[in-house]
């Protein structure tokens, strides 16, 4: 088994080059292949691409699709997201838990099964939803949980598992998944009709300059989030010193509750890698890489297939569409599990081989990016407003939405509603118009942006969906009057504490601190004084943490405590008598008995 | 001289080098900004965010940010203070810092800053997070408890030992000091001159043999409060 492994890697390893920046395709390809990377396997692939064991340890351990551990034939992923657990996972999870024996993070005695818990799978829509393996298994219930266990153990393979294809190129037979799209409603940009290489032909008769112009004339601004004005970004990219440059797509979709950016991978892929091209010719790159979150690996095939009829078509490779010169091609980078690894910098160490910390800015990637190249990151859906403004023109999209967020929005929207899915909206629509067409019921609270964006009330039903009033990456989750904002911010701390790189201290030690005593006020041990101790620490963490996650992670408390600040107060009592509420004495005895191993004389019962 | 650039820092107008840092800059003119990860011969990190300081009323990091032309810096505000104090006091609750019986006591920066900074007990709660121990090299053992994962012994051992010991695992509250081996630490070519050994500003890495060579009582921080030897050049630059 040894040498096997050896030679295993030996050819894994040389594959990719030998390279230790291709660490991610090397660790991915072991863990599939021997279900863990080993110690021993770490030292073979470090000798191999000349690294350091400890380097390739510091790799595995962060990505949560990587493990030391073995893991079973078939890992069973359960997303355990706020919006699946209204929509009954406790109760799938319970049949699991049956059906195999075992409890979350364990793996069956005959190695076969793994049971893990996992955040967000980008498919709130069609919750409850699982990863085996690969396989994306939507709608779950306890029948369909037992007979997924059923079938594997008969079949040994997770591929027969879906017998019911969903609708679009979900049922191509390169996707081959259950996931349904859910578009409900299809606006003039993203899901406008778009000939291949119809912008691109556009793009390449104008000058790399010009298209730039016409992107900042149409005001683009990033889908990803932060609404960067996207040919600003392009500008620096572009004026940057270095020969080599390179467009990558974030297409991580890590935030809780965002899903369009798996639809529009699904059912718009050239329209993306259109829009990555013409990056490429704007910014003067020859480099594109697609960073594709683990968990939507099985696009994977169906991807690769389109760049390649791309590559067929001169729309990617050497002299795209006849320009002399303009050789451009694109990769698809897998990820591993980590939401840290959609913010930018974090993404780009994850591109080099590296653990997905955040880099330290300046530099910004535009001057010094992957592989220090002057590096410009932009989201799925921007690149392809950038493709449609090309063809449609700037002023097209200019007069589409709000003075400061032009154009279309993709959200996808999920919770309480009847009309969960994916809509493509003019910005700046009411809050309350676009939960309507969701078909909210009773909507209570709806957190806008994710666990990183803001919890709001009915009093902010008024305001509109932009970049400088309620903004979002696209994420929605609609919540009735039955929730409860506490749990809700709970959960969301969770997913925080979880997700930190552990990088830098108050993300890190803060985001802790923050959940224990949102925790303490749950069960009703919390005074008055806990809600300015949430304030002041939810400040400290949000002013000094080192990049987006930890700058937005007390969002949740923070945004629950403003909106509604009434729920918090409900629960926390004056503390009369001064005792610490936390200090149970008898459980302190406990354990002092336990350390000295005796009977306690003084405080006996 | 005249590619000298000037930015204020609490109002009073410092001159630096372009390209440097805002620390840097600060540490020359005599102004004393805290920090816990940074080292004079290490490169910028910027986990620890002690140095967290105001540049035209935006949060940076003064380690890592670079100096330009006209900047405002707020670096002693009561508000700037109040998070320090905070990120100092999430550093104690989440390690295990028995001070009073710690070797490193008055040689510790992460202890000294404490003090300098006027924190007392901690608001927040004590984690009480696991930790373990390795002494298995015969010069040298690392206690978890204490380490406040800046990175210093992972970027000496790179960047200043030629060597590559350190790295970190895991990730958030999970974080740790890794070493290059599938074992321990006495199995990596780790040497007690180190500089990655002497680096460590807490009482994490330390000497085997030398603990108490030193009374308490007598050490670095005993006489005289961190960033007292960079105040010092304030009176030297006039
Ligand atoms: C913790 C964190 C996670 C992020 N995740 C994503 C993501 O999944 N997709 C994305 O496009 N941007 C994400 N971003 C934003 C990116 O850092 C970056 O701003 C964006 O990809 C730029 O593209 P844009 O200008 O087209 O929006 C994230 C940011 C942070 C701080
Ligand atoms: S804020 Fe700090 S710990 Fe959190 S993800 Fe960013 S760098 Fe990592
Ligand atoms: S062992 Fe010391 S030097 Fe290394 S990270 Fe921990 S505290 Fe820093
Ligand atoms: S000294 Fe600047 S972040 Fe640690």
């Amino acid at each position: 088994m040894a040498e096997n492994l050896e030679k295993a890697i030996r050819e894994i390893c040389e594959l990719n080059g030998n390279d230790h920046t291709r660490m991610m395709d090397i660790v991915r390809e072991v863990q599939q292949r021997f279900g863990r990377v080993s110690s021993e396997a770490m030292d073979f692939i470090a000798d191999a691409v000349n690294s350091h064991r400890v380097e390739v340890e510091s790799v595995v351990s962060f990505y949560s699709f990587l493990s030391e551990k073995q893991k079973g034939k078939f890992v069973i992923r359960l997303c355990n997201d706020v919006i699946d657990k209204m929509h009954g996972v406790d109760n799938v999870a319970q049949a699991f838990r049956e059906e195999l024996g075992i409890d979350f993070g364990e793996s069956t005695p005959d190695g076969k099964f793994t049971l893990e818990w996992t955040a967000c799978i980008g498919m709130c829509d069609q919750a409850p939803a699982a990863l085996v393996n690969d396989k994306m298994i939507t709608r779950l219930s306890t029948d369909s949980a037992r007979e997924i266990i059923k079938s594997l153990k008969a079949n040994g393979d997770e591929n027969r598992l879906t017998h019911l294809l969903g609708d679009g190129n979900n049922a191509n037979l390169l996707v081959n998944s259950m996931v349904n799209n859910n578009i409900r409603e299809e606006g003039p940009v993203i899901f406008a009709k778009l000939d291949a290489g119809k912008a691109l032909h556009k793009a390449l008769a104008m000058s790399a300059v010009e298209v730039i112009k016409d992107v900042k004339t149409a005001r683009l601004r990033g889908r990803g989030g932060a609404g960067f004005p996207t040919g600003m970004k392009w500008e620096f990219t572009r004026a940057a010193e270095g020969d080599e440059k390179v467009v990558i797509c974030n297409a991580d979709e890590g935030e809780p509750g965002t899903f369009k950016d798996r639809v529009v991978l699904t059912e718009r892929p050239d329209l993306m890698f259109e829009g990555m091209t013409i990056a490429g010719y704007a910014i003067g790159a020859q480099t594109g890489v697609v960073y594709l979150r683990a968990e939507y690996a099985y696009l994977r095939a169906f991807l690769e297939s389109v760049l390649a009829d791309r590559r067929n078509n001169n729309l990617l490779g050497n002299n795209i569409l006849g320009k002399e010169g303009f050789n451009f091609d694109i990769r698809i980078q897998m990820g591993a599990g980590a939401y840290i690894c959609g913010e930018e910098t974090a993404l780009i160490s994850s591109c080099e081989g590296l653990r997905g910390d955040p880099k330290n800015r300046p530099p910004f990637p535009a001057q010094k990016g992957y592989l220090a190249n002057p590096t410009s990151v932009n989201n799925v859906e921007t690149f392809c407003c950038v493709a449609q403004i090309l063809d449609k023109g700037a002023g097209w999209f200019a007069e589409m939405g709000s003075t400061g967020s032009t154009g279309t929005k993709l959200l996808s929207i999920s919770g309480d509603c009847t009309r969960p899915g994916v809509y493509e909206l003019p910005f700046g629509i009411l809050v309350g118009d676009m939960l309507e067409k969701a078909g909210a019921e009773n909507p209570y609270a709806v957190q806008v942006g994710g666990p990183s964006g803001q919890l709001i009330g009915k009093a902010d039903f008024q305001r509109t969906i932009c970049y400088d009033d309620v903004a979002t990456g696209g994420s929605v989750m609609i919540f009735n009057e039955d929730r409860n904002p506490l749990e809700i911010a709970h959960e969301f701390m969770e997913f925080f504490c979880e997700e930190s790189c552990g990088y830098c201290t108050p993300c890190r030690a803060g985001n802790e601190l923050i959940k224990e005593r949102l925790e303490v006020i749950m069960k009703g041990e919390g005074t008055p004084e806990d809600l300015d101790y949430l304030e002041q620490l939810g400040k400290t963490v949000a002013v000094s943490s080192r990049c987006g996650l930890g700058q937005t992670s007390p969002n949740p408390v923070l945004s629950s405590l403003k909106n509604f600040r009434g729920e918090y107060e409900k629960l926390v009592k004056e503390n009369k008598d001064g005792m610490q509420r936390t200090f149970d004495i008898h459980k302190a005895l406990a354990t002092g008995e336990e350390l000295q191993g005796r009977k306690s004389v003084i405080y006996a019962d | 001289m005249s590619d000298k650039i000037k930015f204020t820092i609490d109002g009073v107008e410092v001159e630096a080098t372009p390209g440097q840092t805002i620390m840097q800059a600060a540490d020359e003119a005599g102004v004393y900004i805290p920090r816990l990860c940074a080292h004079k011969d290490l490169l910028p990190f910027g986990s620890c965010r002690v140095c967290t300081v105001m540049v035209n009323d935006r949060p940076q990091a003064a380690c890592t940010q670079p100096v330009s032309a006209g900047m405002s810096v707020e670096s002693e505000t009561e508000e700037i203070r109040q998070i320090r104090v905070n990120l100092i006091e999430m550093l104690f609750v989440e390690g295990n810092h028995y001070c009073p019986f710690c070797e490193k006591s008055g040689n510790c920066e992460l202890q000294a800053l404490g003090y300098r900074l006027g924190m007392l007990a901690p608001k927040y709660p004590y984690m009480f997070n696991k930790h373990d121990v390795d002494a298995s090299h015969p010069d040298i053992y690392i206690d978890h408890n204490r380490c406040i994962l800046c990175a210093r012994c992972v970027r000496s051992s790179k960047e200043l030992d030629g060597k590559n010991v350190f790295q970190f695992v895991g990730r958030g509250i999970h974080k740790k000091v890794a070493f290059n081996s599938d074992t321990n630490l006495g199995a990596t070519d780790v040497s007690v001159t180190d500089k990655a050994i002497e680096n460590c500003p807490v009482g994490a890495i330390l000497k085997k043999g030398v603990g108490y060579s030193v009374p308490i009582g007598k050490r670095m921080y005993d006489t005289q409060p961190i960033g007292s030897d960079i105040e010092a050049r304030k009176a030297t630059a006039k």
